[in-house]
């Protein structure tokens, strides 16, 4: 009894060590479950911790967004037309790349369509802000003001405009953890966009996202956008994840190669994001009905391109609509501008002028066309306007 | 005539806490540790939990009382992170019991004292944290940055100095 009072400090600490070197021991051997990562004590403790800590993340972020709104909205107003004009210019830049972009959704969408493959697009999301974080730099978690209240469930992917952050962890009743891409825990399947190689990302101890199971390969160079592959089952395919950034031999599993990843999220100041709550093989309704407009916007543009002196792009764009909109009525058959265009004459003709060519039924296989053989050009619309003496220029090629 | 009673250095100089304390300032360490990083990423380069507990833990001079205070703070961090819980748990009842033996046996009160002693546990809990992870976790690549971590001690031990003068004034002397 007394060697145990006289060591009793001592006694205590290997205790609270060993207590500790087991609960670790369970957390490592338990295999870890997609859906539920933690062991249900684990989960526990963290759901307990989380229920203390929340609250008062909820009410200094609260405070935060009261006195950034103050300062944002009625203060800092400096150079704001400014920047209003430029967000529209950029807003028109993208309508007309937009347009591009749709064509060539369009084209893949039919494709797919013959290759049987099955694409999932995003159907549903939750919007969320960002309250807290895991206050360690060797842990790369957020915490989110959304819980399984609002239909969040683990692993299920968190994204912003720019790209994707990560994928959710741990989700209690009105909060859940994130798991960002650059945590040392974190993993997902890429490609990388110009050389269609694939490969999977992960996050390091210094906090980088990393690719390490890359052989080294000469077409791989820094500042070729990664996109997701969709091939974990957690991200959907095509989103953006960054750029390379460097390239290195990885000294510790030699011979491959550690390609740093760019994020392309600023992990680090993460105010609102999405979480994808459900994807469908199909394109939601109103992205359908977005994609038929920028199509027909697209056409409307091509066509104006193309085909300068015929301006009619809305009527293009209502025909496009039709089947959307029935009250759309059909072009008159009268409308001119409407009927196959016709070329303008040249101003010096020659056998390659609109109409110079005898017909086919006229010409004899194996005979060359002489120069007699050469008819004026039709006379057009535009006639009235060409110079009397137009005919075959003397140094016309033969 | 004076009273006279038998104690020890470290019974005299042990000093407590009212519950609030003990029980707030653990709390608001880990609550700004989760939330100055949101306002300016660099911040989490501080370890507030470990300045609490190097603090409860020399001002105590109990090794029980750091020992348990270190676990207590140390497993609420790892709750919230992604790592196993246990891994600061573990760093921390280690910290809180080298400092508490340590506060019984040299005067901790001098800013010099604290100093060398912030820096110090500072890091040894990244070598106890790169322990745990390579060899209790099995991580073979754990790598620790160890440049930042030095860079790490110095930030928390000037952080540490002031936070030691302002926790003082919550002491409850015996």
């Amino acid at each position: 009894m007394d060697l145990l009072l006289r060591f009793r400090n001592a006694l205590v600490l290997i205790a609270v060590l060993l207590a500790q070197a087991l609960a670790l021991a369970v957390q490592v051997r338990t295999p870890s479950n997609a859906a539920d990562p933690d062991t249900g004590s684990v989960r526990l403790i963290r759901r307990w911790t989380s229920a203390v800590i929340t609250p008062f993340e909820r009410v200094t972020h609260s405070m935060g967004l009261g006195v950034r709104g103050i300062w944002n909205g009625y203060i800092d107003l400096r150079h704001i037309r400014r920047q209003n004009q430029e967000l529209r210019d950029q807003l028109t830049q993208m309508r007309i790349q937009e347009a591009a972009i749709a064509e060539d959704a369009a084209e893949g969408r039919r494709l797919q369509a013959l290759l049987a493959f099955k694409q999932k697009y995003v159907a549903s999301t939750v919007a969320a802000q960002v309250i807290g974080s895991s206050g360690s730099d060797l842990s790369h978690v957020v915490t989110i003001d959304k819980g399984a209240r609002d239909g969040l469930k683990p692993d299920m992917a968190v994204i912003t405009s720019d790209g994707i952050v990560g994928k959710v962890r741990d989700v209690f009743p009105t909060s859940a953890q994130v798991l960002e891409i650059n945590d040392q825990n974190s993993g997902a399947g890429v490609i990388l966009a110009t050389t269609r190689i694939r490969a999977i990302l992960h996050g390091t101890a210094a906090g980088q996202a990393e690719i390490g199971n890359l052989m080294p390969d000469s077409r791989i160079k820094p500042g070729e956008q990664v996109i997701t592959s969709g091939g974990d089952q957690v991200y959907p395919r095509g989103l953006p994840v960054g750029t390379i950034q460097s390239i290195r031999p990885d000294s510790d599993h030699p011979p491959y190669t550690a390609i740093v990843v760019h994020p392309a999220v600023d992990l680090n100041r993460l105010e609102e994001v999405l979480v994808i709550t459900g994807t469908q093989p199909d394109l939601p309704a109103s992205a359908e009905q977005d994609l038929i407009d920028a199509e027909a916007r697209h056409a409307a543009d091509v066509r104006a391109e193309r085909l300068p002196s015929i301006d009619d792009s809305d009527d293009l764009l209502h025909t496009a609509n039709g089947a959307a909109s029935p009250a759309a009525t059909p072009p008159p058959a009268a409308d001119q501008r409407l009927v196959i265009p016709k070329p303008l004459p040249a101003l010096h003709t020659d056998r390659y002028s609109s109409g110079a060519t005898p017909p086919a039924a006229d010409l004899t296989p194996g005979s060359t066309i002489t120069p007699q053989a050469v008819q004026p050009a039709p006379s057009t619309q535009h006639s009235a306007s060409q110079p009397a003496s137009s005919g075959s220029r003397p140094d016309a090629p033969q | 005539m004076v009273t006279r009673s038998y104690m020890s250095r470290r019974e005299v100089e042990q000093q407590s806490f009212s519950l609030p304390v003990a029980i707030i300032v653990p709390l608001a360490a880990l609550l700004l540790q989760v939330v100055l990083p949101r306002l300016m990423p660099r911040l989490a380069i501080l370890e507030l939990p470990l300045i609490v507990t190097l603090f409860f833990a020399i001002s105590r001079r109990s090794p029980i009382a750091g020992t348990l205070t270190g676990a207590s703070i140390g497993l609420l961090q790892d709750a919230l992170t992604s790592q196993p819980i246990g891994l600061n748990g573990m760093a921390k009842s280690l910290i809180g019991y080298i400092a508490a033996s340590l506060g019984s046996r040299i005067d901790v009160d001098s800013p010099a004292t604290r100093t060398l002693l912030t820096l110090a546990f500072s890091l040894l809990q990244s070598v106890l944290i790169y322990l745990i992870e390579r060899k209790l976790l099995g991580v073979a690549d754990f790598r620790m940055p160890w440049l930042h971590e030095v860079v790490r001690a110095v930030v928390n031990t000037l952080v540490a100095l002031p936070a030691f003068l302002l926790l003082d004034r919550t002491r409850r002397q015996l």
